[in-house]
């Protein structure tokens, strides 16, 4: 095998700047942690975690935010890679702090808001001081100024005007006792280089992600599967429906598109056609006003 | 999709294959203010590269509805955070992303008036290319020339001129020449090497994906064209092969009991199996055995490739070392001169106690001395002798007044530093990925300031005799 002299693909370029905000990490921090949901992007951070310490294991904890409305597939998933490498898993279970009365359940049913108390108490228990996300700056327009380093507060919060300027590649993540640094391996990533990238490096991702039959139900728009969380109502009627799933979350707000997509070729034309961006298609929490995300990015959402 | 395709066709699955085995990407910034269309001409090229979806584009028409109505705004398009929104500033620099079949695009979107400078460095800072825009009617102002001299401080190799609202004045060839030679002189002047300028408008779309029309009497290319043409990356690989150590990779597994490996990304230049490297600062010498990834073995790495090496000698390398060529001449030292832009609200205090991080390096520092300070208003230095005793009182006495020579927010000096222990000191000039530095507040972490080492165009600007002669202080940026 031989070097190249010359310039980097763009997928080469990016993996390469995730895998040095990853290995800057393993250096400067104590305590570090990955989020990883079973989601796309959690599993490509995954993937450059494994690539950036070889042949050493991975030198840092999983941490799943576990609304307890989960999709089997996920979760099957999600137990099999942790034990193929090794890893540790931390869960932090919005069932617990409802149990515990930290959190209260919502009227809708959605869980999805009520994951920051469970991971900001894992964060604290566990002095965690590093927290990898997937998050990518071409989501969503509040996320278009994330820093990759960013200084979160002992509540979790993000305040824009707190964030310290990035330059070069020189990342500065000094914090306090008490605060942590959310870290965004993938912020320079958009939707279709994730895929192109899991295409190319053939990483498998749970089943839900491709074409499949499936029993839902339509609300506010959305295709939505029956389950432990509540759906349907009275008024919602079952169908089967081919569908796949654009982002895994919480099942009483992530929703379905109808799609015959069944390979990773199939999802990047799909994606690359697509007249949505995954978070409007399939995620109702971020419809709700235009400012959701930066609301929810203050209280310490991912 | 679905049924097996009968006829043997590109079909849209391999075109994307294909297009993403050869894209490489560019990062660029842009300068400009609200006025000049910057946020409309972003707008534009997210638009004219389909790289906006529609829900994004129906949020942004509700928006321009909201407002008031009238055509939809693409300047929209890019506005980020609530409190800009609300008060219609820019205040933070934001990222965008679009691509076309050869290339991505990483754009830093920086703010064109409010702290400026801070914003404008930030961006600059990874940027290979620079969009600097002007509006047609006005030409090149006094904010041009600021951020032309940003961009010429960054040492940003390529720039391009945006001659923005051509169709305000009738797409008259006369006009955009005479601001294109006005700007290529002041920016020759600062020692920019390649400057491009294009006449266009965001507004209506000429010139900048799309050919214009009513530009016949140009032949040059449009915006788009030229940001898929620029070379990326040959700074990079121009300069020596420099490797910051990251982390000390050790299994210790009963797979790999003794592997002993070196992980970080090489900064510039190349190296190849074979090589005599030195570790600096320590100067014990070794010999590259093997350079090692997740997916193989490589003989050779360039820049920006993240990659493990091994050494033939069991030497001492920690996080923090930098390998360099044996056969060269490195400086290494713990007195650092060199040109900083402040970044923080707390201003420079001569004698704190401060932290400088280099690379993957980071070391205890005393601020010695400000001796000169750019005035990016009138771009004039202004420059003393020796230590201003004035400067040296408390920083956190917001109640006295500022001392005139210190270092606040925006400002951009001269300083010398005194490092607690010697790191490597690659000059700015002729080492853009490893000759920049962080100044930081060990109290609470803040990033006070960010530096380049030596000689800047600074000192190019200085009214000091030394400074006034021509060496080419930008001669590193190739190309």
């Amino acid at each position: 095998m031989t070097g190249s002299t010359t310039t980097l693909t763009q997928l080469d370029a990016l993996e390469s700047e995730g895998i040095h905000v990853m290995r800057e990490v393993a250096g400067e921090f104590e305590r570090p942690v990955l989020l990883f949901s079973g989601g796309k992007d959690s599993i490509v951070m995954l993937h450059l975690a494994r690539k950036a310490f070889w042949p050493a294991p991975v030198p840092f904890a999983l941490m799943h935010v576990d609304t307890g409305h989960n999709f089997p597939e996920v979760i099957e998933y999600r137990d099999r890679v942790v034990a193929e490498h090794n890893l540790r898993l931390v869960v932090a279970s919005v069932q617990d702090a409802i149990d515990d009365g930290r959190v209260a359940e919502r009227a809708d049913g959605s869980r999805n808001p009520l994951q920051t108390v469970p991971l900001l108490d894992g964060i604290t228990a566990n002095r965690f001081d590093a927290v990898f996300g997937g998050g990518r700056r071409d989501e969503e327009k509040a996320r278009a100024k994330e820093r990759v380093f960013s200084l979160r507060d002992e509540f979790g919060q993000w305040d824009p005007r707190r964030q310290r300027p990035e330059l070069w590649d020189l990342y500065n993540g000094r914090h306090k006792p008490g605060e942590h640094v959310r870290v965004f391996p993938l912020s320079n990533w958009t939707e279709l280089d994730v895929w192109r990238y899991i295409e190319r490096e053939q990483i498998e991702l749970p089943a839900i992600y491709y074409s499949h039959q499936r029993e839902v139900f339509l609300r506010d728009g959305m295709w939505l599967a029956p389950g432990g969380w509540g759906g349907p109502r009275a008024n919602e009627t079952l169908e089967v429906r081919t569908v796949r799933y654009r982002t895994v979350g919480d099942m009483s707000c992530t929703g379905a598109v109808e799609s015959t997509a069944a390979t990773i070729p199939e999802v990047i034309a799909e994606v690359g056609a697509s007249r949505l961006t995954e978070r409007g298609a399939t995620r109702a929490d971020d419809r709700a006003s235009e400012a959701a995300m930066e609301d929810r990015k203050r209280e310490g959402y991912f | 999709m679905g049924a097996a395709p009968t006829i043997l066709e590109p079909t849209e699955e391999t075109q994307h294959v294909t297009e993403h085995a050869t894209r490489d990407l560019l990062r660029l910034a842009t300068a400009g203010s609200v006025d000049d269309g910057k946020s409309t001409l972003i707008g534009r090229l997210l638009y004219d590269t389909k790289s906006v979806l529609a829900d994004q584009l129906s949020a942004v028409e509700a928006a321009t509805l909201a407002r008031g109505g009238g055509e939809v705004d693409l300047a929209l398009l890019t506005d980020g955070l609530r409190a800009e929104r609300e008060q219609g500033i820019t205040i933070d620099v934001a990222y965008r992303y679009f691509s076309t079949a050869t290339r991505a695009f990483v754009l830093a979107d920086t703010p064109g008036h409010v702290q400026y400078t801070r914003n404008m460095v930030t961006g600059a800072s990874t940027a290979e290319l620079a969009i600097v825009l002007v509006d047609a009617r006005k030409g090149v102002l006094e904010q041009t020339r600021r951020h032309a001299t940003i961009t010429a401080l960054l040492r940003v190799p390529h720039v391009v001129l945006a001659v923005n609202k051509m169709d305000l004045v009738d797409f008259d060839e006369a006009t955009f020449r005479a601001i294109a030679d006005e700007f290529t002189a002041y920016a020759l002047s600062l020692g920019i090497p390649d400057v491009t300028a294009v006449p266009l408008s965001a507004l209506t779309g000429d010139n900048v994906v799309d050919r214009s029309t009513r530009t016949s009497w140009y032949d040059g290319p449009t915006l788009l064209e030229h940001l898929e043409s620029v070379p990326v990356g040959r700074d990079a690989l121009s300069e020596p092969f420099r490797f910051p150590v990251q982390v000390v990779i050790r299994p210790r597994t009963a797979e790999h009991p003794d592997y002993r490996g070196y992980a970080g990304r090489v900064a510039s230049g190349v190296v190849s199996v074979g090589d005599e490297v030195t570790v600096l600062p320590s100067g014990k010498r070794s010999t590259v055995v093997g350079i090692d990834t997740f997916d193989g073995p490589l003989t050779e790495a360039h820049a920006p490739q993240s990659v493990t090496l091994r050494l033939a000698d069991d030497v001492d390398v920690a996080r923090g070392d930098v390998l360099v060529p044996t056969a060269s001449t490195v400086e290494v030292g713990s007195d650092l001169e060199g040109t900083v832009c402040w970044l923080a609200e707390k201003r420079s205090v001569l004698g704190a106690r401060l932290l400088v991080r280099v690379g993957t390096r980071t070391v205890r520092a005393l601020l010695r001395e400000v001796n000169a300070r750019l005035d990016v208003d009138t771009l004039t230095v202004e420059a003393w002798d020796g230590v201003d005793t004035l400067h040296a009182v408390d920083a956190t006495d917001t109640s006295s007044d500022i001392p005139p020579r210190a270092l606040t927010l925006n400002a951009i000096g001269r300083v010398k530093i005194r490092l607690a222990e010697p790191i490597v000191l690659d000059e700015y000039a002729t080492h853009r990925r490893t000759g920049g530095f962080l100044l930081v507040d060990p109290a609470d972490g803040t990033t006070l300031a960010a530096g380049m080492i030596g000689a800047t165009l600074l000192d190019r600007l200085a009214p000091t005799p030394s400074a006034q002669d021509d060496d080419d202080w930008f001669a590193g940026a190739g190309i």
